[in-house]
């Protein structure tokens, strides 16, 4: 299975350098959100709760406009067809097009989160910096899982442009939610004030449990 | 049981024991719509089955099923001594299926294409050499497919289905895109000279009745005729169309 | 098919009874609170409720992780009528905690109360379920994307109850309890009488859809027979809601 995933990974990774479809318009889309909220909350510095707050909503609908193209190409290029035909075991695909989301939130995150330092932040994010990359490894990982699953799901049905999102989203507020919490206590304005223990454990279990219901459950999408 | 001794798998391999394709009273339904009811009927190796009919009867919908794509709704099927959908895993990996779909991706190379599925069949590298070169694709086989034309990119199609040296092919009108060098380059892979066994769809009465050992007919998802292709002359196919 | 209606008679006898006890001794016996006085009488409904939907939107995950196990149409049909009871009541929590808030605090919506922002979230989720069902045209493939999202949302609903839960600015709720600490005796029975009979009447309401579809999908089956087997014609069937064979 490990091949299959590397051949998969590897396939999604070349296609997305060559046209650079999904992660230059996730990281244009971030920035832009910046600047809306810099109008819309008229506020040009933000500490503590608001940071937090701001900073992942505006990821979670880049990694949005991401999960929407996870299988486009596959339901487009008879891509499932022919991974169905190979003798390999079919939550491999699953897992590959899970690892290659977190890469490309990853790199969105690259450019998203300096920009943002520099646009909107008011606390310097060099001390929490270490605790930040824990969050956001943790967040990035729900957000790969639950939203490769969902893309799923949505991908064979008629309105699927419609029904990703709406359902993506509600499944993910656990996730903004304890995302936020544990950044906000990193970004607070007299510096970070540690890294709250539990909700980086709300975070894990989620991903496990969503880890685990996505291996078990992604079979069945795929069958016919 | 067979007494011929089990070396490497190649298309050519002694027969296995038993038919390749035994399908009995399969049925398979869209919803309220019925694709396939009731067929029934059995592919010894080396043999190559051409299915006619018109547009819905059902053509594309038997070969998906052998190719385990779609789960039978009715009635059992084997392919290769596996029982479908039950065993369907250990089917895959042995059937070649081309199609008008090539399922090559756009953006990639037909080598990197054909190097992906090969990863994914465990299939080694040296092969897709072999079949470039016996598919005169070598000098565009560092082409993106989508600046292929149709033609050779259905020739391409045929590299990637016979990559994982299947006994068994399905071809949906494997002529549909191809022109006549095309037609002649890749005959020794897909043809009856390959040696494989074939399930081959067709709306060509006199050639498709040329390459058949056994005809079957279908209409609205029923078989209306299944007779060895000898014994089947072209003006009864033309009469599934009517 | 199993018939599901059998002992549907006792069910509903015994439902409407406790149901009415439940309202009496909150209406009479419970004592009232201190602080929130009578509207706080809302939390014998709203609670249940809330109780029973949660317990209503696993089971409708368990019935699809059944459905794909079994791939018997009667667990898709099962869990597709858990998941829609449980919505309504779902937004019967909704409308009563709105109510509580209003006679309580006189907004019709606070922040403040976990199970209402948590059920807000999960109505804001199940809401996509028939939508999805809707979009997806063969009945079998319907049937299998339905059971892979009840599975997904029954695993999410207790964590999302957590989360919430656990969020600093619900450290001190406006309880929708008591706001004296721990529940007097009279309190806690009424509360529990209460839970049986919202449980009891889930029960009932769910035998009573199965039987129904049931039915109908036997009254179909029979007049198709009548009719000399012509089967219906395309697109007459769609629906969102699975079709019972018989």
């Amino acid at each position: 299975m490990r091949h299959a995933v590397a051949a998969i990974l590897r396939k999604d990774l070349r296609v997305e350098l060559r046209t650079a479809e999904s992660v230059p318009a996730m990281t244009l889309f971030a920035v832009t959100t910046f600047v809306l909220f810099r109008f819309g909350l008229d506020r040009e510095e933000l500490d503590g709760d608001l940071a937090a707050g701001v900073l992942w909503v505006t990821l979670l609908f880049a990694a949005v406009l991401g999960i929407n193209r996870v299988f486009v190409a596959e339901q487009e290029q008879g891509g499932f067809d022919g991974f169905l035909l190979a003798p390999v075991d079919r939550t491999a695909m699953f897992v590959a097009k899970a690892i290659a989301l977190f890469c490309f939130l990853a790199v969105v995150e690259l450019a998203a989160i300096p920009a943002y330092s520099i646009l909107l932040l008011g606390p310097s994010p060099w001390e929490p910096l270490p605790g930040l990359l824990l969050v956001l490894a943790l967040g990035n990982a729900g957000i790969a899982i639950v939203g490769t699953l969902v893309a799923g799901i949505a991908v064979r049905t008629r309105a699927r442009d419609l029904i990703g999102p709406l359902v993506t989203l509600p499944l993910l507020v656990p996730v903004v939610l304890a995302s936020s919490e544990a950044t906000a206590a990193l970004l607070a304005a007299g510096g970070p004030d540690g890294l709250p223990g539990r909700w980086l454990a709300i975070l894990a279990i989620y991903d496990l449990v969503f880890a685990l219901v996505a291996y078990g459950v992604f079979d069945f999408l795929l069958e016919d | 049981m067979s007494s011929t001794p089990s070396t490497a798998t190649t298309g050519t391999d002694p027969a296995p024991a038993g038919p390749v394709v035994e399908l009995d009273g399969v049925t398979r339904a869209y919803g309220e719509r019925v694709a396939l009811a009731d067929v029934t009927l059995t592919v010894t190796a080396g043999t190559t089955l051409v299915v006619f009919g018109p547009n819905g009867a059902g053509k594309s919908t038997l070969l998906r099923i052998l190719a385990t794509l779609l789960r039978p709704h009715g009635g059992t099927a084997r392919v290769l001594g596996h029982e479908l959908p039950r065993q369907a895993w250990a089917v895959r990996g042995k059937v070649g299926l081309l199609g008008h779909d090539p399922l090559l991706y756009r953006e990639l190379t037909v080598r990197e294409n054909l190097r992906f599925h090969a990863r994914l069949h465990g299939v080694a590298e040296e092969r897709i050499d072999a079949l470039l070169e016996a598919t005169a694709l070598t000098a565009r086989a560092d082409d993106p497919v989508r600046t292929l034309s149709r033609g050779l990119a259905q020739r391409a199609a045929v590299c990637r289905a016979v990559l994982h040296d299947p006994p068994l092919l399905l071809l949906d009108e494997p002529r549909a895109n191809l022109d006549p060098r095309s037609v002649e380059l890749v005959e020794p892979l897909i043809g009856r000279g390959s040696g494989r066994t074939r399930v081959v769809t067709s709306h060509d009465p006199r050639g498709g009745l040329a390459e058949a050992d056994v005809a079957l007919g279908l209409r609205d998802g029923r078989p209306a005729l299944l007779r060895p292709a000898g014994d089947v002359g072209a003006d009864e196919i033309g009469a599934l169309y009517r | 098919m199993t018939f599901h209606g059998s002992g549907l008679r006792p069910l509903s006898i015994a439902t409407a009874v406790v149901l009415v006890a439940a309202f009496a001794l909150a209406a009479f016996y419970a004592p009232e609170d201190a602080d929130q006085g009578i509207i706080q009488k809302i939390f014998y409904i709203h609670v249940p409720i809330a109780i029973v939907a949660l317990c209503g939107f696993v089971a409708g995950g368990i019935m699809g992780l059944q459905y794909l196990r079994t791939r018997d149409r009667v667990w898709d049909l099962r869990s597709y009528v858990a998941i829609h009871l449980s919505l309504i009541l779902g937004v019967a929590v909704l409308v009563t905690g709105s109510i509580w808030a209003r006679g309580s605090w006189g907004v019709w919506w606070t922040w403040d109360e976990p199970m209402l922002v948590s059920f807000l979230i999960v109505f804001l989720l199940y809401a996509t379920y028939q939508p999805l069902r809707f979009s997806i045209e063969d009945p079998e493939r319907q049937a299998r994307y339905a059971s892979v999202f009840a599975i997904v949302a029954g695993a999410w609903v207790p964590i999302n109850f957590a989360a919430v839960r656990m969020a600093d600015s619900f450290i001190h709720p406006r309880t929708l309890g008591t706001t004296t600490g721990g529940m007097p005796g009279e309190m806690m029975f009424t509360f529990l009488v209460a839970l049986v009979g919202v449980a009891l009447l889930y029960v009932t309401l769910w035998k009573f859809e199965m039987t129904a579809k049931q039915t109908r999908g036997q009254i179909r089956a029979l007049r198709r027979r009548l009719a000399g087997e012509q089967a219906p014609p395309a697109g007459a069937g769609r629906s969102a809601a699975p079709q019972v064979h018989v």
